[in-house]
């Protein structure tokens, strides 16, 4: 049976394509570009002030609300400022982390911190949050109580404690494809460049990290974009601090097409940053 | 190159003219006058093995919050329809929820339940089918936020104050008066929280009829431009005082018991909550009165479970599960029978039950619209859609 359905499909290249494709094309066309479009339509409606029911009826409302009102602009540059400090911050600490795993450990603890690397990802995210929302507690926190006998204070919720927070929970996606861009970087380049040389941080500045580039503009559009559409994190954390997210969040049950134009505002961010990159070609490389 | 585009275009296109034609079909449009036309139910069937509740927290209790504290259990067991409740944190979560048409039944507030008449996301309620509807106080019943021309729209709950929440160990002297949270100097600067929803701004308002009486603000949901923007200036000039806005009572609960907060808007149940757990703190409804709630069981217009709905309501309405629900969550029950039945015998004297004298400075939530609430016809207030755009500049700001 399953040998003449086989050898059937041999022959037709076409009927062979769509039966492989047909699923995830329908899940690319409806699921995702039908969201996006869904999101795009909506934001041009408006609703019924008193009972706040959708109306399906064009309108450019919404857009001049979001432009005209300048907490609106200091939202999205908040969000942006949060994000790009993340994805920094991440990369920092991933570059070092990541060179450590792959060029100088053993194979064996290689695996082993591979591993560890992973671990933080098997717990729940949220479970996670209220763990540093516990940590960063002001005044009676375990950050507190740790480092306050030398000095260090806790910066208690707000900016810092979600930049904190998302580099926290963000940071195994930037080692991860460093780590990978490292592994396939040869070693004899880094010997050779030595060999010529090269000081340490000279070496890194120009063979490390130009081979490296794509890992980490790889690694950067998931800190990046995880961040801009963060909004828990900041809600737990995040004292009266709002991300663009929460925006979102506080508007979609009172006024869903006011969210959707505030929602089109990452999705712009992201779409411009995806373009960027491809300028750049590490895409192409990746 | 070119081909390739013309057919993601034309994919895209189509895609986009699918959901529209499914927006246009799907949907039923208000009209702006009148309630548009739901039918009552006319006879109790059998019931359908599970009702979907949105409610505020503490309203539902199975037990598992706390094992005394249980009226969901043995309605299942007697009408044989599992209860699942799904907590609303604002009267706004609880409209956008009854407009998915997922659930059954739910407790609104009076800022919610004429939206949701309005929006014909509700059904009238025959109260025929609910025989405890008889033992409720008659000044409950057919009251502006529960019914309109006449008929009845929902089976009263209950009704309470929001108040002052203060920890009684660190906040010294006791706050008599909501000047301790809009008090620019305050020594509690970050620790003072505020309820995160656009129906705070008459909280505000409340406080301003008593420190500007020449705003001349008679009624905190019926406020003109002027009034509104004093409101807005007064919450702005409060946000640096606040550490967290709170909207899911479990974190509110878990600061007031850290010390994050120690000042700020609550709720009773979240007091009771917090000194169950060993917090230090108390609640008070200050001098200058409060927003409150009085809270209607309504039946939503798309109920999948009809029978079981109508059957919670007789439940829930009943003076021992009111009882019950009024004492847990601290409020005043509707049931004039529930009184007879509560753990401590002074629950309704506490809170005034049938007092009221005790009710004029309290505010329960309505929704603004721009014919002023107050019954002004010279000006027109502000519409409870630029109370939501208002909040959302100032919590973004």
């Amino acid at each position: 049976m399953l040998i003449s359905l086989s050898n059937y499909l041999h022959k037709r290249d076409r009927l062979r394509l769509v039966a492989l494709l047909t699923t995830p094309v329908l899940w690319l066309v409806v699921a995702y570009l039908g969201a996006l479009a869904m999101l795009l339509v909506t934001a041009f409606f408006t609703i019924d002030s008193f009972t706040g029911n959708v109306i399906q009826q064009f309108n450019l409302g919404n857009f001049q609300d979001m432009l005209t009102d300048a907490a609106y602009k200091n939202v999205v540059l908040r969000t942006l400022g949060i994000a790009i400090s993340v994805t920094l911050i991440c990369s920092v600490l991933a570059i070092p982390m990541a060179f450590y795993m792959a060029k100088i450990a053993r194979p064996r603890s290689q695996k082993i911190l591979v591993a560890l690397v992973l671990t933080p990802l098997w717990a729940s995210y949220l479970v996670k949050i209220y763990a540093w929302r516990t940590m960063l507690e002001p005044g009676n926190g375990v950050l507190d109580w740790l480092l306050g006998p030398i000095g260090i204070h806790s910066p208690g919720f707000g900016g810092p404690a979600i930049i904190i927070g998302l580099s926290y929970l963000w940071l195994p996606y930037m080692i991860l494809p460093i780590y990978a861009g490292l592994e396939r970087l040869p070693n004899n380049l880094l010997d050779a460049s030595g060999d010529l040389g090269a000081h340490n941080f000279y070496t890194f500045r120009k063979v490390i990290l130009p081979l490296i580039f794509p890992s980490l503009v790889a690694g950067s559009m998931f800190t990046f974009s995880l961040s801009l559409g963060d909004y828990i994190t900041a809600q737990i954390i995040g004292g009266k601090l709002q991300m663009l997210g929460n925006v979102v969040y506080q508007n979609f049950s009172i006024n869903l097409p006011f969210a959707a134009t505030i929602a089109m505002i990452p999705v712009s961010i992201m779409a411009l940053y995806l373009y960027l990159v491809r300028r750049t070609g590490a895409l192409a490389s990746m | 190159m070119h081909k390739k585009r013309l057919v993601s275009l034309i994919a895209v296109a189509s895609v986009a003219a699918l959901i529209l034609a499914g927006c246009s079909s799907g949907s039923d449009s208000a009209s702006d006058s009148g309630v548009p036309k739901v039918d009552m139910m006319k006879e109790l069937g059998a019931g359908e093995g599970q009702v979907n509740i949105v409610a505020w927290a503490g309203y539902v209790e199975n037990g598992s919050t706390d094992p005394n504290v249980d009226w969901v259990t043995g309605f299942e067991k007697e009408t044989g329809c599992k209860v699942n409740v799904k907590n609303g944190a604002t009267s706004d979560d609880m409209v956008a929820l009854m407009k998915t048409g997922e659930y059954d039944v739910v407790s609104a507030s009076g800022d919610a339940s004429l939206r949701l008449i309005y929006g014909g996301d509700v059904a009238p309620v025959n109260t025929d089918l609910i025989p405890n509807y008889a033992d409720i106080f008659e000044n409950l019943k057919m009251q502006q936020w529960n019914s309109v021309d006449g008929v009845a729209y929902g089976i009263p709950h209950g009704r309470g104050a929001n108040l002052l929440a203060y920890r009684t160990d660190i906040v010294k002297p006791a706050p008599t008066s909501w000047a301790s949270v809009f008090d620019v100097n305050s020594p509690y600067k970050g620790k003072i929280t505020a309820y995160d929803s656009p129906i705070y701004i008459a909280d505000a308002a409340l406080y301003l009829m008593e420190t500007k009486p020449e705003l001349g603000i008679k009624y905190p949901y019926a406020l003109d431009q002027t009034q509104f923007d004093a409101a807005i200036e007064v919450l702005k000039a409060q946000k640096p005082l606040i550490g967290e806005y709170w909207g899911d009572y479990l974190k509110h609960v878990a600061s007031l018991k850290s010390g994050g907060t120690v000042l700020g808007t609550t709720w009773q149940v979240n007091i009771n909550l917090a000194k169950g757990e060993g917090t230090k703190v108390e609640g008070i409804k200050p001098s200058e009165g409060s927003t409150g709630w009085s809270d209607t069981w309504m039946v939503s217009s798309k109920a999948k479970n009809p029978n079981c709905a109508y059957m919670w309501m007789n439940h829930i309405a009943s003076p021992a599960a009111n009882a019950g629900v009024a004492e847990w969550f601290g409020e005043a029950p509707s049931n004039a029978k529930s009184c007879d039945l509560t753990a401590d015998k002074n629950h309704c004297a506490t809170f005034h039950a049938a007092d009221d004298a005790y009710w004029e400075d309290v505010y329960y939530w309505n929704t603004a619209t721009e014919a002023c609430l107050d019954g002004r016809t010279d000006v027109k207030c502000v519409p409870y859609a630029e109370w939501v755009k208002a909040w959302s500049s100032l919590r973004n700001s």
